[in-house]
Formats: structure tokens, C-alpha cells, sequence
């Protein structure tokens, strides 16, 4: 008896050989993922804006292949010469907690495909619309705003502070400044 | 005894893999050479050895002492027999181990000796393709390639070794060993081909999962020849001289092939994926594992992810009748 006890709770621990799938193959018809995604509160009339996400967000953000991907990305297509590693340079810093168009992943994929104001380009046409998720995943990890078993560990290169799956939980507060830096001169 | 025949026939099958153009036993440069005369040496020695000590273990099978010997009974000639047999044993030993030794030490001399003169290459192994940079003193003539390596016959050529994501390791088996590319240093070695040819290399560290589809080539060439495919590979690339090709470039200027790619002499200059100045003159697409015609290209870029599962190459959206065009023209960069 006991050993049947031990070899079945032995047998749990195969739970752990299947890990999350990574999907290489993007369905190369589909075209941009439609997410419509209010910046403001506001709206005519008494009800608040209305929103539609498409909820593939999550399949990005809770998958640690996306992230590492997203992560090589970041560099490849040079976010780092404006945001440097997250930290902001002339563009706003990504690993704090403000966030001036919104930090769901929903806005940030907004942010990358449109562009806004004072300097960040439209990347639509530009990289592949999966790459785009993938990147707003990392983006989300800069302020551990995905899952600790999804992060990404330390870098090879320096970095500053610990690595995504490392630092304290990030909270997301809407709205936020234009660094002096990345403002139109007057 | 009818059975051994089929066996022994086809025991000497794989010895087939020993020539070709990827084998270290079929040794085109002075390294390789080393490493195949020392591989044969070793060989030689310790079969040899090996059969030796199977001679004497059949000997002492055959004359063992009778069953009703005592045990503990000692004769002293019998026991100066021994003692001279353990002693040459011991030396003979020691003689091939030592001799080994130095026979290894000595081709490490010529393994890792530096010529100096002669082309320097910085190869980077990338997930999962070769960058190769030829260098120059002078910045202009400096230029990017993939996957395929040109070298003067007979001269040697200095190959520095960097890796931009997970450890690699450079090796053409006809021309030299293995050379590791680590992320944060720089290895170096240096390759010789005495013959014109073709050889293949592979990356020979395990490195993700299309690390069998590392492969790239050495084209070893007269000195001629080579300098005109240098001086080929340091101009731009030449713009299209008919519509399609022409449509074929708008095509490439406005999808996001350009945020990786780099042509040339044209706006396209993505650093982070194979430079594709030259690139139909390459024998090959994907590092090795496509050979360079249209209808590969084509298959390529529809289907990266098909052909090279979790290649870093994406899937992009094209419509049907562009694909065509956009092949002809990436072919057309010789």
C-alpha cells in the first residue's frame, strides 16, 4: 500500500515534462489582430468607453518562449536606442510603473504597430504582427507584469538591476509624462 | 563461418563515410593532416596493444594451473618470471603513454601555430547561421557575407570566432579541428587549404534546435579567382534592369525583410539576419540548407518555419503574386 502511495506521487512529478508549446509557425493569412482600446476613461454618455481585446494577450504573455523572443527583438530592432533597457533614454522608461498610453499588452501592441506623439514611430508593415506581441510580452516582463515562470532569466550582456523574473511584481497606473527629453522643443 | 562474410562486408560500410567533403580523415590542409596522421598513429599503437594483451589473456587461459595446486605455495623462479613480466609490462606502459603524450603535444604545435600574413576573417555563429566579415586595413574593401567562406589555395587564413547568443564551434573536419565561438570572447584559428575544392563545415556545438541545419561552405580557389570574388563581393549590389525584378525590389523595400536584412547599395540595411547583397551567388540559402535556386527562395520566404522549424526567420504576409517577383529579384543578386 505504501508503496503504491509512493510510486503514484513519484508519477506526479512527469506532470512537469510537458512545457508550454512554443508555436514557431505563425498563421501567415491572418491579418493584424483587431484590438480597439480606450486611452482615457472618457466617454459621451453615462457608460464608459467601449473596449474589445481579442484575449490572445495572455497566450503571449504567460508563454516564455514569446518573452525570450520578444527580448532578442527588442534589441534587433533597436528599442534600446531610444528606451535603452528599459530604464528610458529620449524615449519613456518601460520597466517603471507609469504608463502614458496605457500598459496592458492591448495598448502596448497599440503603441508599437501605431506609434505616438513626440517621436515613437508606426511599426505597421514593418515587423510581422506576431513579432509586434511578442515584443509588448517582454515589454510587459521589464516590470514583472507577467508570470515569474514566464520571464526571462539574466542576460549575457550588463544590465541594469535583476533580471525581468527577479524584480518585484509591477503594478500598471495609467497616464504619465513625456520625459523633458523626448518633448517637441518649444 | 558463412554468416562472418556478410558481417564483415558490412562492417567496412561506414569507412565509405571516411572521404568526401566533410571528413576529417580526408585531409585537404596542414591541420587536418596533423590530426588524421595522429588519429591513424593512435590507432596503430592501440590496436596493437590491444591484441597484444588479448594474446596474453588467451595464453593464460589456456595454461592455467592444475586444480589441485596449492594457492599459497610460492616458487621463487616462478616468481622473478613474474616480476620481470609486470616490470616490462609497466615500462611498456608508461613508454606508450609518455610517447602519446608527446606525440599529441607535437601536433598541437602545428594545430595552434600562427602564420602570420595572409586574410582574417571574424566568423560570429549566430542562431543558427554564420556571419563571416573579411577584413581589411582599408574600411572600404571591408565586406559582410553568410554561410560561405572563399580562401586562397595555400595560404593560410585567420579566422577570428565570436558568438552573439549561445556557444557554437566552427569546424570544416577536411581543414582543421574545432574551434568553440563563445558569447564574450574571441577564439581564433587558423584554416589552410592545399587543394582547390569544396569543403563543408558544421557547427559542431549542440545549439538549439536547428543546430544540424549549421552548415556552411569553404570554396578554396586560385588566388585569381579569389580576388575577383572579393572585388564581386565588395560592390553594391547592382539595381534591377527589368520590371520584374524591379517589382520585386519595391516588394523587399516595403515589408519587413528590411528591418533585418541588409542589400547593399540599396535601403535595406538590417544588420541583425544574412546580408543579402550577394546572395545569389551564394550555393546556398539557410545555412546550408537549401540550395540557392528561385523556387528555394520562394519556398523560403512563403514558408521559413517549414522548411527550418524555429528558424528566426518570420512568416510575413505577402500576396500571392508578389511572391514571384520577390524571388526573382533576391536570385538575381549575384
Amino acid at each position: 500500500m505504501r508503496t503504491l502511495l509512493i510510486l503514484s506521487i513519484a508519477a506526479l512529478a512527469l506532470v512537469a515534462c510537458e512545457r508550454e508549446d512554443r508555436e514557431y509557425r505563425s498563421n501567415p493569412v491572418t491579418a493584424e489582430t483587431n484590438e480597439k482600446i480606450a486611452l482615457v476613461p472618457l466617454s459621451a454618455g453615462p457608460g464608459g468607453p467601449t473596449e474589445q481585446r481579442s484575449g490572445i494577450g495572455k497566450d503571449y504573455e504567460e508563454n516564455a518562449y514569446h518573452i525570450s523572443q520578444g527580448q532578442r527583438l527588442y534589441t534587433w530592432f533597436n528599442c534600446n536606442g531610444c528606451h535603452a533597457n528599459g530604464g528610458g533614454d529620449s524615449g519613456p522608461a518601460l520597466m517603471d510603473d507609469r504608463w502614458i498610453y496605457g500598459g496592458q499588452i492591448e495598448n502596448i501592441v497599440q503603441t508599437i504597430r501605431e506609434g505616438r506623439p513626440n517621436g515613437m514611430p508606426s511599426f505597421r508593415g514593418k515587423i510581422p504582427d506576431d513579432q509586434i506581441w511578442q515584443i509588448a510580452a517582454y515589454i510587459r516582463s521589464m516590470g514583472r507584469n507577467v508570470p515569474k515562470p514566464a520571464a526571462p532569466s539574466r542576460k549575457d550582456d550588463m544590465s541594469p538591476g535583476p533580471a525581468e523574473q527577479r524584480r518585484p511584481p509591477g503594478e500598471v497606473i495609467d497616464g504619465g509624462q513625456i520625459p523633458p527629453s523626448a518633448q517637441m522643443p518649444q | 563461418m558463412r554468416r562472418l562474410g556478410p558481417i564483415l562486408l558490412f562492417s567496412t560500410l561506414p569507412l565509405g563515410g571516411c572521404q568526401g567533403w566533410q571528413s576529417a580523415l580526408d585531409a585537404h590542409g596542414p591541420a587536418a593532416g596533423v590530426l588524421a596522421r595522429m588519429f591513424w598513429t593512435f590507432v596503430a599503437v592501440l590496436a596493437t596493444v590491444w591484441v597484444l594483451t588479448m594474446i596474453a589473456l588467451l595464453l593464460s587461459l589456456r595454461r592455467r594451473r592444475p586444480a589441485g595446486a596449492d594457492p599459497l605455495a610460492t616458487d621463487p623462479a616462478t616468481e622473478r618470471r613474474m616480476t620481470i613480466t609486470v616490470s616490462i609490462a609497466i615500462a611498456l606502459t608508461l613508454v606508450t603513454v609518455v610517447s602519446l603524450t608527446g606525440l599529441s603535444y607535437a601536433a598541437q604545435k602545428v594545430l595552434f601555430a600562427h602564420k602570420e600574413g595572409g586574410l582574417t576573417l571574424l566568423v560570429k555563429g549566430q542562431q543558427w547561421w554564420w556571419q563571416v566579415t573579411y577584413e581589411d586595413p582599408q574600411p572600404n574593401r571591408v565586406f559582410t557575407t553568410a554561410n560561405e567562406i572563399h580562401i586562397p589555395v595555400g595560404e593560410p587564413v585567420l579566422i577570428k570566432l565570436e558568438s552573439s547568443d549561445v556557444i557554437h564551434s566552427f569546424w570544416v573536419p577536411s581543414l582543421t579541428g574545432k574551434m568553440d565561438a563563445i558569447t564574450g570572447r574571441q577564439n581564433q584559428i587558423q584554416i589552410q587549404a592545399d587543394r582547390p575544392g569544396l569543403y563543408r563545415g558544421q557547427c559542431a556545438e549542440y545549439c538549439g534546435l536547428q543546430h544540424a541545419h549549421m552548415g556552411l561552405l569553404v570554396v578554396a580557389e586560385s588566388r585569381e579567382d579569389f580576388e575577383r570574388w572579393r572585388e564581386q563581393q565588395i560592390s553594391s549590389a547592382i539595381p534591377p534592369n527589368d520590371d520584374e525584378r524591379q517589382r520585386g525590389m519595391e516588394i523587399f523595400m516595403s515589408k519587413p525583410c528590411i528591418m533585418c536584412h541588409q542589400i547593399r547599395g540599396t535601403d535595406a540595411g538590417g544588420k541583425v539576419a544574412p546580408d543579402l547583397t550577394h546572395v545569389g551567388s551564394r550555393r546556398t540559402i539557410g545555412a546550408g540548407t537549401l540550395e540557392t535556386t528561385r523556387g528555394n527562395i520562394a519556398a523560403w520566404i512563403v514558408d521559413p518555419h517549414g522548411v527550418k522549424p524555429g528558424v528566426n526567420m518570420p512568416t510575413i504576409q505577402l500576396d500571392p503574386d508578389e511572391v514571384q517577383p520577390l524571388a526573382t529579384y533576391l536570385e538575381g543578386l549575384k
